[in-house]
């Protein structure tokens, strides 16, 4: 029997596979190293530009931070959804009976509270919009969102309901962060109040505007924390309408990954009994 | 294989009725229990089975989502979502099936790279390789279908970009991309065939061919780390003296390979199906749009290094040409390596160099098909593409004339 144990083709083709990790990881560290160096001009540009302030709004940085988890959240992201965007926005692939049922809502909450006018429990969550008006006001029938969290992000979807700043040149007399020439209005600013948006002179122009502060015009109803909150718990409720079950697939998925673990456990054991006698 | 010519065991009533027959305990024992196999088998020959195990669980999921899929230009995107919310477990389904496409590429990926490791589609195994090549060639035109299904923005971008290709052949080209889309472009048409072929065509090829990979491995028997033939050492009983049954032995390892892959695979279906954008990506959760195209569009991962191929080259025809190539590379393979010797083992450095460069390349070229083909991207696309082609093409002079002394006479195996 030879010395050579089996462990040294595997060591040296782990060491091959490391050498090609490592490389990707080369590359992608030279690309973060290039938008670094991109951001850190964009940010002296804009202390530059605007001496005495600081250094720039990183609203691409913002994260959703939301919790499927958590039914408080949904419950008060999918009122949210029903008071503020169901005027126009559909969930054509949400019942509201499963709403009700994921979220733990009560039946007569359900039909007092959330249900438009007519509508029954096992119908489909579909706004009233008329598809010619909406072309007619907006330029194009405003999307449905039962796969926007999926499509875009949670994140995204924050920085959206955020990224709202007035900018006359729009027809809507608003523009967006996140989607540049929105066609969507600023229809929160009752709760956000209204802001302008000053550009670094650097960044402006490009698709990531680079903000170097917000100025706010007008107050809204609520706290800027407050509406931070408004927005992560609708953006939950988005993120819950994306994908109903993920909550219950992950829990599932706990006891299937530990039961595979056990049955590994086993059959390695089984083997291990086998393997006795070779030698 | 020599077959087995051990007794077979006396059977009464039922069994003695059935093995009359059907030969079940003879192919119990052609196949199993009097199948020999080296004893040293290390980590890589873990991918065989997984490979079977990946099939399986893609036909079995294929035939549950096709009892709830509509296809149809106007109701494919919807009933996906269907399954993902009102099907019951539809949603375990579907992500078993969309998680399992990739895990299949993942073992086979790692089943070739053991075959490059080991020599094993050196001779005697020409064939088995050619077929398992098949087996590959069959996989990608299973997988693209299959892509296309879902009717996302990104199938239907993808199956655009695919379907042009054939477009850069010379003199039929134009009709042979209106031939495989039958209409002007990837249209209600296009999905109702691709669905035909994904669900019924492709996979009776694929277990047609998987088969004929197995029946031309148990000819030869398997090639194992060391790169020796079993077969050429045998004891007085005619055994092979390194070889050991394939029941029991590998039928229990094989079993733990088994269960660590399910317990990864679970972990990504249940967690993180999307993995990162990776398995699913972002833009096929918007409906296919022929006005919208997405901002760039990139093949599932698997297909990116050769899509790295095709964009490294200016000319779209030449692209494709080179990306035909570097599959092609793969099927000669057995006849661009001139050495003798079968083992990484044992072959000289510039072998494990070589070897090296093109797992790197490879893995490059994957990362930069994911990329938008701009700036640096190109250039290094470039530079891994001529280093893939540097592997195969230099092969049989780099390969010419290695020794074999070094190789040993039985196989390493040490029981701990």
């Amino acid at each position: 029997m030879q010395v050579r144990s089996m462990g040294t083709p595997l060591l040296r083709m782990g060491l091959v596979l490391l050498a090609a990790v490592a490389f990707a990881g080369a590359a992608t560290a030279a690309e973060v190293v290039v938008a670094g160096a991109a951001d850190n001009h964009a940010a002296a540009g804009a202390e530059h530009g605007a001496a005495g302030h600081e250094s720039g709004v990183d609203w691409q940085a913002w994260k959703a931070g939301n919790d499927v988890t958590v039914p408080a959240s949904l419950q008060r992201g999918a009122a949210n959804f029903v008071n503020y965007c169901l005027g126009c926005h559909s969930l054509k692939y949400m019942r509201w009976s499963r709403v009700a049922a994921d979220l733990n809502i009560t039946d007569k909450v359900l039909r007092e509270q959330l249900l438009p006018e007519g509508a029954k429990p096992t119908d489909y969550i579909v706004s009233s919009f008329p598809k010619a008006d909406a072309e007619a006001w907006f330029g194009r029938q405003p999307p449905d969102l039962s796969l926007v969290a999926r499509a875009r992000g949670a994140d995204w979807l924050y920085k959206f309901l955020k990224g709202f700043y007035l900018d006359p040149s729009r027809p809507s007399g608003t523009n967006n962060l996140a989607l540049d020439g929105a066609s969507m209005p600023a229809v929160l600013s009752e709760l956000e109040g209204t802001k302008i948006a000053v550009f670094a002179e650097h960044g402006a122009g490009h698709a990531g505007k680079s903000v170097e502060r917000f100025e706010t015009v007008s107050a809204g109803r609520l706290l800027p924390a407050e509406y931070d909150a408004f927005v992560r718990d609708t953006v939950n409720f988005l993120d819950y309408v994306g994908d109903p079950s993920q909550a219950d697939r992950r829990a599932i998925g706990l006891w299937v990954v530990l039961f595979l673990m056990v049955f590994t456990a086993f059959a390695w054991l089984l083997k291990k009994e086998y393997w006795k006698d070779v030698n | 294989m020599a077959a087995d010519n051990s007794a077979l065991p006396e059977r009464k009533g039922f069994l003695g009725w059935l093995n009359k027959r059907l030969p079940v305990d003879a192919f119990m024992r052609d196949q199993l229990t009097g199948y020999y196999a080296p004893k040293n088998f290390n980590f890589w020959y873990f991918f065989g089975v997984l490979s079977l195990v990946a099939l399986v669980l893609q036909l079995v999921t294929g035939i549950f989502l096709t009892m709830h899929y509509k296809v149809g230009e106007a109701t494919a995107f919807d009933s996906v979502q269907y399954i993902m919310r009102e099907v019951p477990s539809g949603d375990l389904i579907r992500y078993m099936h969309s998680t399992g496409a990739s895990a299949f590429f993942i073992v086979v990926y790692l089943h070739m790279f053991r075959a490059f490791l080991y020599g094993s589609y050196k001779g005697p195994r020409e064939l088995l390789w050619l077929f398992g090549m098949m087996v590959y060639l069959a996989l990608m035109a299973e997988a693209f279908m299959g892509y296309v299904l879902p009717w996302g923005n990104m199938s239907f971008w993808g199956a655009q970009v695919i379907v042009n290709l054939f477009g850069t052949v010379p003199v039929i080209g134009p009709g042979l991309v209106e031939w495989i889309r039958g209409d002007y472009g990837i249209a209600d048409a296009t999905l109702n065939r691709f669905f035909s072929l994904h669900v019924v065509a492709v996979p009776l090829v694929l277990l047609l061919l998987v088969t004929l990979h197995l029946v031309a491995l148990r000819q030869n028997g398997s090639n194992n780390p060391d790169g020796i033939e079993i077969k050429e050492k045998k004891g007085p009983d005619g055994k092979p003296l390194d070889g050991i049954p394939f029941h029991p032995y590998y039928t229990v390892k094989d079993l733990v390979g088994v269960g660590v892959f399910l317990t990864l695979f679970a972990v990504v279906m249940f967690f993180i199906p999307e993995f990162f954008g990776l398995f699913l990506e972002g833009p096929n959760f918007e409906p296919a749009n022929a006005l919208s195209t997405p901002e760039h569009i990139a093949p599932v991962w698997y297909f990116t290094p050769f899509y790295a191929i095709l964009r490294a080259v200016p000319d779209q025809r030449m692209g494709a040409l080179l990306m035909a190539l570097s599959i092609v590379c793969f099927i000669v393979l057995p006849w661009l390596d001139r050495s003798k010797v079968k083992s990484t083992r044992y072959r000289p450095l510039t072998w494990k160099i070589a070897l090296t460069v093109f797992v790197v390349s490879f893995i490059a070229l994957g990362y930069l098909g994911l990329k938008p083909a701009e700036g640096t991207y190109v250039f290094l696309a470039r530079l891994f593409t001529a280093l893939y082609f540097a592997f195969f093409v230099l092969m049989p002079f780099y390969t010419r004339g290695e020794s074999a002394a070094r190789v040993p006479e039985r196989v390493t195996y040490s029981s701990h």
